[in-house]
């Protein structure tokens, strides 16, 4: 054993105060960000055409039938609040897992064209399958995952050719081809539809956390919680993984599952996000970067933050959507797209 | 013996249909206790492949490596990696890691999945940050070190591991003559003062002279010679390895062996 004293050397020791034990940073760092995601799904739903009071109702005392305000909190304004929190939280985070399993602090969880294949399914069936019904699930969520899960696994094959361990750059690559080839194909479907139908598609493309009731949202969270279990298992891997790949495999990270597990996870995050409500972008870059600016950048912190913090993000950017222009709603997409792209040009010109 | 590789064999690309490239033919080498060896030969002779299969992270395709008797394919990653730490060659972390924070992933091998690092772990990163000489830059960015402050962080890094064996990859490849003197002189302190097993792989052949009691001669994946460095340090094996003619002695100040190149052998 190499045992350390440091008494041999002559250097002066830390004048500051040790920093605070990451296990203080953690539960703050949950805490604060958990708070304000909870905060904000109670508040987003008070606010709309109808101006409606919290105390009134969570009042126990007025039968649900009764309290108008409960109803309108809980029926007509709850589930779309709870659509942007599953939404923001597993694209936020997928983002800050692909981002350190990529190396690549500006990928997003679509760089790798799981978007573009959940676009493609929902397209497909918007244009050609308005009869087909899928059990309970309705059918463009359904559709779209599959279009996503298929993406994912293409280029998962591509970049496992050589080898049973993933090449980071090939996975890149493979997924920036898919994207342009299945924009191309979208569009293609697109050419070939009616005005009506190229309508609603285009809709679909700008994303809506409209989803109308609890189904699809209790069909989503399933997906969503294997996820964030994965995803769980993964923050000190993604440290090392972002350090370099030999760096991690020295330090007795095994590599290739790590991978396996960071891309399948948060490829299924993408995915069950995507289906419920549209490929709606920025999220997985504006919050792990915002995220990073405040707390620091080990993944054992920025994980957990970054999925409550996207929570409170998109459910702020679907308030912002539903009253800016009041009553004409913006798609959220547009919004998260509108604040997202000049912050992803800031982070661009910053680097260099 | 200590380390040991027995008649390994490495070939990349062995999977794929792609041209193979052996990169180690039936290498045998002794690492003893306490030792630092060093790994000599020219560009592509195989010394960094040799390097990852005595760190485990590359399982050799014939032949084992063992540690203390025990082959490193019956261990864990982990485990491996608790006893076995690596200083590769550079350092690019995708993210603004604080020295700090570079130190302490070098607990992750003696931690659970959900464990997160405790005071005694933060204590053996500090010790780490104060023997290298990097304490007061804790808390300073990772990436807006120089490239010796960088090297000796990540060798702090790797002391945060608690290892037996330290293997180093060309540690000193993109320093300049100051900071290869200090690294030299912290290996040297590490190796001395805490008997350290340690193996390097160098191109810098009067680094090795001056710190390595062993060297490893090697070219075109076989080695071509193995024993004390006064032994085999000598200007007919620099002829054999580089196709070089050059002149070995001991300098009189420095007192260690001295190559001083002369001409390439056409």
């Amino acid at each position: 054993m190499i045992t350390l004293d440091s008494a041999e050397t002559d250097e002066s020791p830390l004048r500051r105060p040790p920093p605070s034990s990451i296990r203080g940073r953690l539960a703050a760092t949950i805490l604060g960000f958990g708070t304000l995601a909870i905060v904000t799904c109670m508040l987003a739903p008070l606010v709309g055409t109808t101006p409606i009071s919290l105390a009134r109702a969570l009042d126990p005392s007025i039968p649900f039938d009764q309290n108008v305000d409960a109803q309108i909190f809980f029926v007509a304004r709850l589930p779309r609040v709870l659509a942007g929190a599953l939404v923001g939280s597993a694209l936020a985070a997928a983002g800050v897992v692909f981002q350190a399993m990529l190396r690549n602090p500006l990928a997003t969880p679509f760089t790798l064209g799981v978007s573009a294949g959940a676009s493609l399914g929902a397209m497909l069936v918007i244009i050609f399958g308005g009869a087909l019904a899928l059990g309970p699930f309705s059918t463009v969520p359904a559709a779209s995952f599959a279009g996503a899960a298929a993406a994912t696994a293409v280029v998962y094959w591509l970049a496992t050719r050589q080898g049973h361990a993933i090449s980071t750059s090939v996975l890149l690559l493979a997924g920036v081809t898919l994207n342009s080839f299945l924009s191309a194909i979208i569009m293609f479907v697109q050419y070939l539809a009616d005005f009506a139908q190229v309508f609603r598609a285009a809709r679909w493309i700008m994303g809506d956390l409209d989803i109308g009731g609890y189904d699809t949202l209790i069909a989503s969270l399933p997906l969503v919680i294997v996820a964030f279990a994965l995803f769980a298992l993964l923050p000190s891997s993604l440290n090392l993984l972002s350090v370099g790949r030999d760096a991690a495999a020295a330090r007795g990270v095994d590599v290739p599952r790590a991978q396996r597990l960071a891309f399948f996870s948060a490829s299924l995050a993408t995915s069950a996000a995507v289906s419920l409500a549209g490929p709606i972008g920025f999220i997985g870059i504006v919050v792990p970067h915002l995220v990073r600016l405040l707390v620091g950048v080990d993944h054992r912190i920025v994980l957990p933050a970054s999925a409550l913090f996207g929570a409170a993000f998109l459910v702020a950017c679907d308030l912002l959507s539903r009253t800016v222009l009041a009553p004409v709603e913006i798609p959220v997409g547009i919004v998260t797209a509108m604040i997202g792209g000049p912050f992803f040009l800031w982070l661009l010109v910053r680097k260099s | 013996m200590f380390l040991n590789a027995d008649h390994v064999s490495y070939t990349y690309n062995r999977r794929t249909g792609a041209e193979a490239v052996n990169a180690l033919r039936d290498v045998s080498v002794r690492i003893n206790r306490g030792s630092l060896t060093g790994l000599i030969g020219p560009n592509g002779c195989g010394k960094t492949t040799l390097l990852k299969l005595l760190a485990g992270v590359l399982a050799p395709d014939r032949g084992s490596v063992s540690l203390d008797g025990r082959a490193l394919a019956s261990m864990s990653k982990r485990h491996v990696a608790r006893r076995i730490a690596v200083v590769p060659q550079e350092t690019h972390p995708a993210f603004e890691y604080t020295v700090l924070e570079m130190a302490l992933m070098g607990r992750h091998p003696h931690l659970g999945p959900f464990q997160l690092e405790g005071p005694a772990d933060l204590a053996i990163a500090h010790e780490a940050l104060v023997a290298t000489g990097t304490s007061q830059l804790a808390e300073r960015a990772f990436m807006s070190l120089s490239g010796g402050e960088k090297q000796r962080v990540v060798i702090a890094s790797a002391l945060t591991q608690s290892p037996e064996v330290l293997l180093l990859d060309e540690p000193t490849a993109s320093l300049d003559l100051g900071f290869q003197l200090e690294i030299g002189l912290l290996l040297q302190r590490l190796n001395h003062q805490r008997s350290a097993t340690m193996v390097m792989a160098t191109h810098d052949l009067n680094l090795a002279a001056s710190l390595c009691d062993t060297l490893v001669l090697m070219r075109d994946g076989r080695v071509l010679a193995f024993g004390n460095t006064p032994d085999v340090l000598t200007s007919a094996m620099v002829r054999q390895l580089y196709d070089v003619e050059a002149d070995v002695r001991v300098h009189e100040l420095a007192g260690h062996l001295t190559v001083v190149p002369l001409g390439r052998i056409s």
